[in-house]
C-alpha cells in the first residue's frame, strides 16, 4: 500500500508498504529517518517515541496505515520545532548556545551539557518526550519529570543526569537570556 | 589514510571531530564528541545501517532446551517468494564450526543437538524482514527431546547427560565432572585453628537470580560481501579483534579478509563480549553475494546474548567478640548454562574477590561454574564479583548483628587498606580507602522522612502518591510504610586477569589542517556509551596542546584495543593513547629543535610543554606555535601499551598475583517498604567511590549512577525466569523489568581521587565497582525495614509478605 504523511513539516510518501509494517519501520527503513530507535518493538521502552498529531506515541505500536494523512514529529525535527515555537532563529532557541554544525533545540543542548547522553540509544525518545513535557508544563517539578518520562527506559545513566538535563532545558526555555549567561 | 568503503554503503560510522574553546584536557568535564550526532538522531547505530540492494537475515532458534535434531527440511522455506537463502549447519563452509571466547564449544549453527532454549538452528535471507521471519517458520525441524540438567545436583549426577563430551580444553583435567566448566579453590591460613578462636560463627546460603544486561540497542549489523571473497562487517560489539578471531575460521577466511568496523553501540554491559549475529550475517552475505542486515527484536535479544551467572553461595564467617574476622569459608556455584562463554574467568573473579574488601587471614574458598541446559551465561558488569558481594555483605550484617555491633563500624574494623594481602596472596599496593568510603556514605545527610507529604505536587489527601511505594498505582497513602537504611561496600578487579596478555594499540597523528595543529586518534576501542572517545580527545589535548581532535571510527585497520570490559578501557586504551601522544610529542620537539633550536636556547630545556597550540618553556615562554613547528610534516606513531603483567591462580591453592588493579565503592541505601503489599521504593542510594583520578568528572559520575541503578534492578526486580525444563519464561520488557525513572531515587555521589601510582594519571577503572555494592545495600535496607532474612535477589513482593 501507499502511505502519505507529514514528517517534521515535510510531506512524505512511502510506497510498497506491507500492511503489517509499523510507523517506526516506515520512518527508519523507508523514509531514511533512523533517529527513532528500535530497542524493544513492544511498546515498553519508549526509544521510538514520536509525536503523532502532537501526542507522544510509541511509533512501534502505530501501524503505518494509521499515520495516513497525519503529522509526525521525530527527533530529527526537534530543532525546527523549537525554532518554530520560539519564533526566532534556531540558535537563540537553544538558549544562546551556538551549536555546531546544526542548531539544536534547548532540550537537545541540555542533554549534551548535563551529560545525559551515554550510549544514546534511549536519547531520541527521551528528547521527544521531554520536549513535549516542557511545552505542556514550562517549569516541571521533579515528580512531574519522572512521571512524564516513566515510559522511556534508559540503561546507562541511572536517570540522574536526564533529570538534570530536563531541569536545565526548562530553565533555559523559560528564561533564555538568563540561562545563556549562566553558561553551565 | 585509506578511507575506502564498499560502494553503496550509507549511514556508516563517521569521524568525530571536536574543537574545544577551553583547554578540554584531562580532569575537565568536556562534552562527548558524538553528543550532537546522538541528540539529533544522526548517529549511525548498528541497527541503522543501510546498503543498496541489502537483504534481511533472520535466525530460526530452538524451541527446546535440550534435544537431538533428527532432520531439517528447508525446501518449503526456500520456495517462498523473496527468500534468497536458507542455511543450516550443512552449509557451514569450513572445518571449524564452533566458536567461543576461550573454549570453542559454541556451534555457529546447531549440529545434531541443541543445548539450550533459543539456540540458533537455521538462517534465512530475504528481501523483507517479515518475509524472512515467515520463511523461518516454514523450516521443518524434527527434534527428539532429551533430559535436561538445570542445577548442580542434576549436572553432576552419575547418570547426567554430558553437555560437551570429549572436552579437550585446559580446564577439563582439573574438574571432577565434565559438566563442571572450571573450579578454582583458594586456601590460605589455618581455617581450623582460626575457627577455634572465633567467638561467633555465622553461616548463610544466598542466591542471585539471572540478570540480563538489557542494553537498549539490539544485536544488529550489516555484512557486505567484498570483491576479494572477503566480507566487510559493520557491527556493535565490545571487542572487534576478538570477534574477528572467532568469525574468520568459521567462514573459512583468513582474518585479513574479515574487515570489521564498529557501528554505533547501544550499550553493552558485557552482553556483547560474545558473538551474536556476526557469523550469521557474514554466512548469508557470502552465500547470496548481497549485503545482509540482521536486527534482533527484544524477544530475540533475550536469547541472543549471554546473561549474568545465577549463583548459589554458601558462606561461613567467624569473628572474635571484639569484632575481628577470624576466618571465612565459602562455596560459590555459578550456572554457566549450555556454553562456556566467559565462565572460567567469572569463576576466577568470584573466587578471588569472594572475601570482599576485608582482611581475613584464614580462608577456604571454592568457586565452580557448571554446564547446564539453561541459557548460556558470561560477562555482565561486575563479572563474578556482583554475586559474591551480595553474599559477603549480607554476612557482614549478620555477623555484626550477632556481635551487637554497628554494621558500618564492624566493616570498618575489618576493612582492608593499602598493604593488605588478598586471599590469593597478592599485596594491594595502591590506596584501598574502604573504611573512608564507608564513612563518607554514612556521613551524607539523610533524606527527610515521609517525603510524600512534602513533595512538589501534593494531592487532596495531602499525599503525593508518586513518592510512595507503588507510586502511581495508588496502592498506599503511607499506611504500612516503613523506612530502612542499609550499607555495603565492594571490591572489583580492573583489567584482564590471571596472566592474560592484556594490551591496547593506539595510533596518533599530528598535522596542520587549515592553519591549526590537529591530532587524530585511531584505536579499535569499542565506544559502547562509556565515553572512551571523550577521554581520548581529552588525553590528546593534554599531551599535545591542541584544541581540535579527530577520533577515527574503530576498526580492524589498527591493532587490537582489547575489550570494553573489566573497567579497563580508560586505563589500557587511554594509556596507549597517552603513550602514543608522548611519542608524537617527542618527535615534534625534535622537529622544533632542528628548526628553531639554534635561534633560541629555550629549545634545549628538557621540560618543554605543549599547551594552547604552542610549544612553551616550563616558565611559560612561548617558543613557537605548533603549526610553525609542524609545517607540512605529519607525525604519526602507533604503539601498544600493556599494564603490568598478572599471573594465573594456582589450580590447587589459588595463590597468584592475579589482578592488575582493584576498585572500591560503597553505598548507603534508604528504602521505604509497604509491608502489607511487599512493595519497595528506594528513596535514596548514595555512593562513594575512589576513582584514582576523574579524567572526566561528569562522565565518571554518570558511570557511577548508571552502575548503581543496575545494582538496584538486581536487588528488587530484574531476573530472567528459567523454568524447571530450562525454558526462558519472560523474554520481553513487559516481563523482565528494568528500573524506570520512577523506580530510581536520587543518587548523590562522592568521588574520591587517591592516585594509583601504577596507572596512567593515577586513574582507577570505575565502571563496575558501583554495580557491586548497590544490590546488597538495598537489600540490607529492606532487611532493616522488615526484619526479614532475605537471602535471595531479586527480592519480590511475595518474599516480603510471605504470601
Amino acid at each position: 500500500m501507499r502511505v502519505n504523511l507529514t514528517v517534521n513539516g515535510r510531506p512524505q510518501q512511502a510506497d510498497d508498504v506491507w500492511e503489517g509494517e509499523s510507523l517506526l519501520y516506515v520512518l527508519r527503513e523507508r523514509l531514511g529517518l533512523p533517529g527513532s530507535k528500535n530497542a524493544c518493538e513492544q511498546g515498553e521502552c519508549g526509544s521510538c517515541t514520536v509525536r503523532l498529531d502532537d501526542v507522544p506515541v510509541c511509533a512501534c505500536l502505530v501501524a503505518a496505515g494509521q499515520a495516513e494523512g497525519r503529522q509526525v514529529v521525530t527527533v530529527e525535527g526537534l530543532a525546527d520545532l523549537a525554532h518554530e515555537r520560539a519564533g526566532s532563529p534556531a540558535e537563540e532557541a537553544a538558549g544562546g548556545h551556538r551549536a555546531e554544525p546544526a542548531p539544536l533545540s534547548p532540550v537537545q543542548q541540555a542533554f549534551i551539557d548535563a551529560g545525559a547522553v551515554q550510549c544514546g540509544f534511549c536519547t531520541p525518545g527521551l528528547l521527544v518526550a521531554a520536549d513535549e513535557l516542557i511545552e505542556r508544563v514550562p517549569r516541571p517539578g521533579d515528580a512531574d519529570i519522572r512521571e512524564a518520562l516513566s515510559g522511556n527506559l534508559c540503561r546507562c545513566t541511572g536517570y540522574e543526569k536526564i533529570l538534570d538535563a530536563v531541569r536545565l532545558a526548562a530553565a533555559r526555555t523559560a528564561e533564555p537570556a538568563a540561562a545563556a549567561g549562566a553558561g553551565e | 589514510m585509506d578511507t575506502t568503503r564498499p560502494a553503496g554503503v550509507t549511514r556508516t560510522p563517521t569521524d568525530l571531530t571536536q574543537a574545544s574553546r577551553s583547554p578540554g584536557g584531562v580532569g575537565e568535564s568536556t562534552s562527548r564528541p558524538d553528543g550532537i550526532l546522538k541528540v539529533t538522531g544522526e548517529f549511525a547505530y548498528s541497527s541503522d545501517l543501510w546498503h543498496e540492494s541489502m537483504l534481511w537475515g533472520h535466525t530460526l532458534r530452538s524451541p527446546h532446551s535440550h534435544a537431538e535434531i533428527l532432520s531439517i527440511d528447508v525446501s518449503t522455506a526456500l520456495a517462498e517468494p523473496g527468500v534468497l537463502a536458507v542455511l543450516t549447519h550443512e552449509d557451514l563452509p569450513a572445518r571449524v564450526r564452533n566458536y567461543g571466547l576461550e573454549i570453542q564449544d559454541t556451534p555457529a549453527l546447531a549440529t545434531g543437538r541443541v543445548r539450550h532454549h533459543g539456540e540458533p538452528v537455521a538462517l534465512v535471507a530475504a528481501d523483507h524482514p517479515e518475509t524472512a521471519r515467515r520463511a523461518a517458520a516454514l523450516i521443518r525441524v524434527e527434534y527428539r527431546e532429551l533430559p535436561v540438567v538445570h542445577d548442580e545436583s542434576s549436572a553432576i549426577a552419575d547418570d547426567a547427560p554430558v553437555l560437551h563430551p570429549g572436552r579437550a580444553d585446559h580446564y577439563a583435567p582439573h574438574v571432577a565432572h565434565p559438566n563442571i566448566v572450571h573450579r578454582q579453590p583458594i586456601v590460605r591460613g589455618d581455617v581450623t585453628a582460626a575457627r577455634a578462636r572465633a567467638d561467633v560463627i555465622v553461616t548463610g546460603e544466598y542466591e542471585v537470580g539471572m540478570q540480563d544486561q538489557a542494553f537498549l540497542g539490539p544485536e544488529s549489523g550489516l555484512a557486505v560481501p567484498a570483491e576479494d571473497g572477503g566480507v566487510d562487517l559493520y557491527v556493535a560489539t565490545q571487542w572487534l579483534h576478538s570477534d574477528r578471531r572467532q568469525i574468520a575460521p568459521v567462514l573459512g577466511l583468513p582474518e585479513e579478509k574479515v574487515r570489521m568496523t564498529l557501528s554505533g553501540v547501544g550499550g553493552a554491559f558485557g552482553g556483547r563480549e560474545d558473538l551474536s549475529m556476526q557469523i550469521h550475517a557474514c554466512l548469508l552475505a557470502l552465500r547470496t553475494r548481497r549485503p545482509v542486515k540482521m536486527v534482533y527484536n527484544r524477544h530475540e535479544s533475550f536469547f541472543g546474548h549471554v546473561h549474568r551467572h545465577p549463583a548459589t553461595l554458601r558462606y561461613e564467617h567467624g569473628a572474635t567478640a571484639d569484632g575481628r574476622l577470624t576466618h571465612l569459608s565459602c562455596r560459590i556455584v555459578l550456572d554457566g548454562g549450555a556454553y562456556a562463554s566467559a565462565s572460567p574467568a567469572v569463576v576466577g573473579n568470584a573466587a578471588s574477590l569472594s572475601v570482599g574488601p576485608y582482611v581475613v587471614d584464614a580462608v577456604d574458598i571454592e568457586a565452580v561454574a557448571l554446564y547446564t541446559n539453561n541459557p548460556p551465561c558470561g560477562a555482565m558488569r561486575g563479572f563474578g564479583a556482583v554475586q559474591a558481594c551480595f553474599a559477603y555483605e549480607a554476612q557482614m550484617d549478620k555477623v555484626a548483628a550477632e556481635l551487637g555491633m554497628d554494621p558500618v563500624e564492624f566493616r570498618q574494623r575489618n576493612a582492608m587498606s593499602q598493604g593488605a594481602v588478598m586471599p590469593t596472596g597478592q599485596v594491594v599496593d595502591a590506596p584501598a580507602p574502604v573504611a573512608e568510603l564507608l564513612r563518607r556514605v554514612r556521613d551524607m545527610p539523610m533524606p527527610p522522612p515521609r517525603q510524600w507529604e512534602s513533595a512538589d505536587s501534593v494531592g487532596a489527601a495531602g499525599v503525593d502518591i508518586r513518592a510512595l511505594p507503588g507510586g502511581l498505582s495508588n496502592t498506599s497513602h503511607g499506611e504500612g510504610v516503613v523506612r530502612g537504611v542499609g550499607y555495603a561496600v565492594g571490591i572489583k578487579n580492573v583489567g584482564f586477569s590471571e596472566g592474560f596478555d592484556d594490551y591496547s594499540t593506539a595510533r596518533v597523528r599530528m598535522e596542520v589542517v587549515g592553519g591549526e595543529a590537529v591530532a587524530t586518534v585511531h584505536t579499535a576501542m569499542a565506544e559502547v556509551g562509556q565515553g572512551g572517545v571523550t577521554v581520548h580527545a581529552q588525553i590528546a589535548r593534554t599531551e599535545l596542546g591542541v584544541a581540535r581532535v579527530t577520533i577515527l571510527p574503530a576498526d580492524t585497520r589498527v591493532g587490537s584495543a582489547g575489550s570494553t570490559s573489566a573497567s579497563r578501557q580508560t586505563y589500557v586504551t587511554g594509556g596507549a593513547v597517552r603513550r602514543a601522544c608522548e611519542a608524537v610529542r617527542e618527535q615534534l620537539l625534535a622537529l622544533g629543535r632542528g628548526r628553531f633550536g639554534a635561534s633560541h636556547p629555550g629549545w634545549a630545556d628538557p621540560g618543554l610543554v605543549l599547551e594552547g597550540g604552542k610549544v612553551t618553556t616550563p616558565a611559560g615562554e612561548v617558543l613557537a606555535p605548533l603549526a610553525d613547528v609542524l609545517e607540512d610534516e605529519s607525525l604519526e606513531v602507533e604503539l601498544e601499551f600493556r599494564p603490568r603483567p598478572t599471573e594465573p591462580f594456582d589450580v590447587r591453592t589459588g595463590q597468584g598475583f592475579g589482578h592488575v588493579q582493584y576498585s572500591f565503592a560503597a553505598h548507603r541505601a534508604v528504602v521505604e517498604v509497604d509491608t502489607e503489599l511487599g512493595l519497595v521504593k528506594v528513596v535514596e542510594l548514595a555512593c562513594a567511590q575512589d576513582v584514582g583520578k576523574a579524567i572526566n568528572p561528569q562522565s565518571v559520575v554518570g558511570q557511577i549512577q548508571g552502575g548503581t541503578v543496575q545494582g538496584l534492578g538486581l536487588a528488587v526486580m530484574e531476573e530472567i525466569v528459567v523454568d524447571p525444563v530450562s525454558k526462558v519464561r519472560n523474554p520481553s520488557f513487559t516481563d523482565y523489568l528494568i528500573p524506570t525513572i520512577l523506580d530510581t531515587p536520587a543518587i548523590p555521589v562522592d568521588v574520591l581521587e587517591l592516585a594509583d601510582p601504577h596507572a596512567p594519571y593515577g586513574l582507577r577503572g570505575a565502571g563496575e565497582a558501583p554495580t557491586l555494592s548497590s544490590t546488597p545495600a538495598v537489600v540490607a535496607a529492606i532487611r532493616a525495614a522488615t526484619g526479614l532474612a532475605l537471602r535471595r535477589v531479586p527480592v519480590r513482593p511475595e518474599h516480603l509478605t510471605g504470601t
